[in-house]
């Protein structure tokens, strides 16, 4: 809404002239959206938890470079992506044989059907687990992307500009991503039916 | 025929395709086996995230705001008026000068201390404070009573609001372009935005036909003006208290 916009921009201004306090209603107005994005990047409570704050803190120091063309919450995502892929780097680039670190309380695939049966509890098992791995054999780029416009419903255009690529440079990562994870999980998804 | 793609029928799935691909999916029938199975699949990747509750934005500040470098001095738009640059203390002389007329009108014993000594700097904020706080109450008196006019003869006489709106429209134009020299585009947009309606009723005929004025309330709601100022109106009354 155009009123939340404005206020939003005059919460920045504020930020920039020195206000810390007007970073407050930033803070409060994403911290959910970046906390779903960063555990989907990272797939771990606590390393979710580390990156909402070095995302609002890069954010903070980072903000004299905000760019109001684009939408703050574009320009947070793209400073959580790169947060969550710093942080994945560190750790090392998962090789094919890893799982990325979800908990396994955590995601889920779900099935349509709400009576899992024993067969289907165990098919759901293994199409989990092959998810997982399919989202760990992503690059980051792709692993970005798609969940950026899966999960988030974030446009391409947005995405390009989240992770700083073309457009059509997003577009082939998330379509990639998709096929990807497609050719990964139909011989499951059929017996899953 | 050159069959889609995996990536064209992401693109589909995404609602992110041209329409060449949704017309050669509608025409062909191995295509659309394929998106099919698409579907299926990408309907089913879901990964949960752990619930977070409607404090966790409040819960973020308190853990980020402990680790924030220290603000830089006052630059806020009420504090860029009294700082020593020409512009500055131009355009704060001016809106002083406006303040006090203002704020006069009302409390007169503000108006005496402006004039007989000089006043600190907190002191003369709040008193701006309160003056463009009072100017944005005027102006929401006025908007709600013309849109809550009503019909007399098939006619609304609006020439009271009219010529509030009129007195309005100077103190706004200076209030704007301080806001706006101060940085603070927020403030001025919604000050900006008043102005225009304040001159719309004020370039008004002084009586309207019933359909004349539904038009004129229309467009004053659809800007939704009224949110607006009551926005900035708190903010301003937030950042007031604090200054008291």
């Amino acid at each position: 809404m155009e009123w939340m916009e404005t206020t939003e921009m005059a919460a920045i201004e504020q930020v920039r002239a020195g206000d810390g306090e007007a970073f407050r209603l930033l803070v409060e107005r994403y911290s959910r959206t970046i906390f779903r994005l960063t555990y989907r990047m990272t797939g771990n409570e606590q390393d979710a938890e580390d990156m909402v704050q070095e995302t609002f803190l890069r954010a903070y120091r980072q903000i004299h470079s905000y760019d109001s063309r684009a939408g703050f919450g574009t320009w947070l995502f793209r400073i959580a992506t790169n947060c969550s892929l710093d942080l994945l780097r560190k750790r090392g680039v998962r090789r094919e044989s890893q799982e990325p670190a979800f908990e396994d309380d955590g995601p889920k695939m779900e099935l349509p059907s709400t009576a899992p049966s024993p067969e289907r509890l165990a098919i759901s098992g293994q199409i989990r687990r092959r998810l997982r791995v399919a989202l760990a054999q992503l690059s980051p780029a792709e692993r970005a992307a798609f969940i950026l416009r899966h999960f988030e419903g974030v446009p391409i255009d947005e995405i390009s500009r989240a992770l700083g690529h073309s457009n059509s440079a997003a577009r082939q990562s998330v379509f990639r991503a998709a096929a990807k994870l497609r050719r990964a999980l139909a011989p499951l998804e059929g017996t899953a039916k | 025929m050159k069959h889609l793609d995996d990536a064209q029928l992401a693109a589909l799935y995404y609602g992110e395709a041209g329409t060449g691909e949704r017309e050669h999916l509608a025409a062909c029938e191995s295509c659309r086996l394929a998106y099919q199975e698409l579907t299926s699949v990408l309907d089913q990747v879901e990964l949960p995230v752990p619930e977070r509750g409607e404090d966790y934005g409040a819960e973020v500040w308190r853990r980020v705001s402990r680790k924030l470098p220290s603000p830089a001095p006052g630059r806020s738009f009420w504090g860029t008026l009294w700082m020593p640059r020409p512009w500055a203390v131009a355009a704060a002389v001016v809106v002083l000068v406006v303040a006090a007329f203002v704020a006069g009108r009302f409390w007169p014993w503000r108006q005496t201390q402006v004039a007989a000594r000089p006043i600190p700097a907190q002191v003369r904020e709040r008193i701006l404070l309160v003056a463009v706080g009072d100017h944005l109450d005027r102006s929401q008196m006025v908007l709600l009573e013309l849109v809550n006019s009503r019909p007399q003869d098939d006619q609304v006489d609006i020439s009271e609001e009219q010529q509030r709106a009129q007195d309005l429209i100077g103190s706004n134009r200076l209030y704007r372009q301080t806001a706006l020299r101060s940085g603070d585009p927020g403030v001025a947009t919604v000050l900006d935005e008043l102005e225009r309606v304040l001159l719309e009723v004020a370039h008004s005929p002084s009586h309207l036909s019933t359909q004349e004025f539904e038009e004129l309330r229309h467009r004053v709601e659809a800007q939704g003006i009224l949110f607006k100022v009551r926005v900035i109106d708190s903010q301003l009354q937030k950042d007031e208290r604090k200054k008291s």
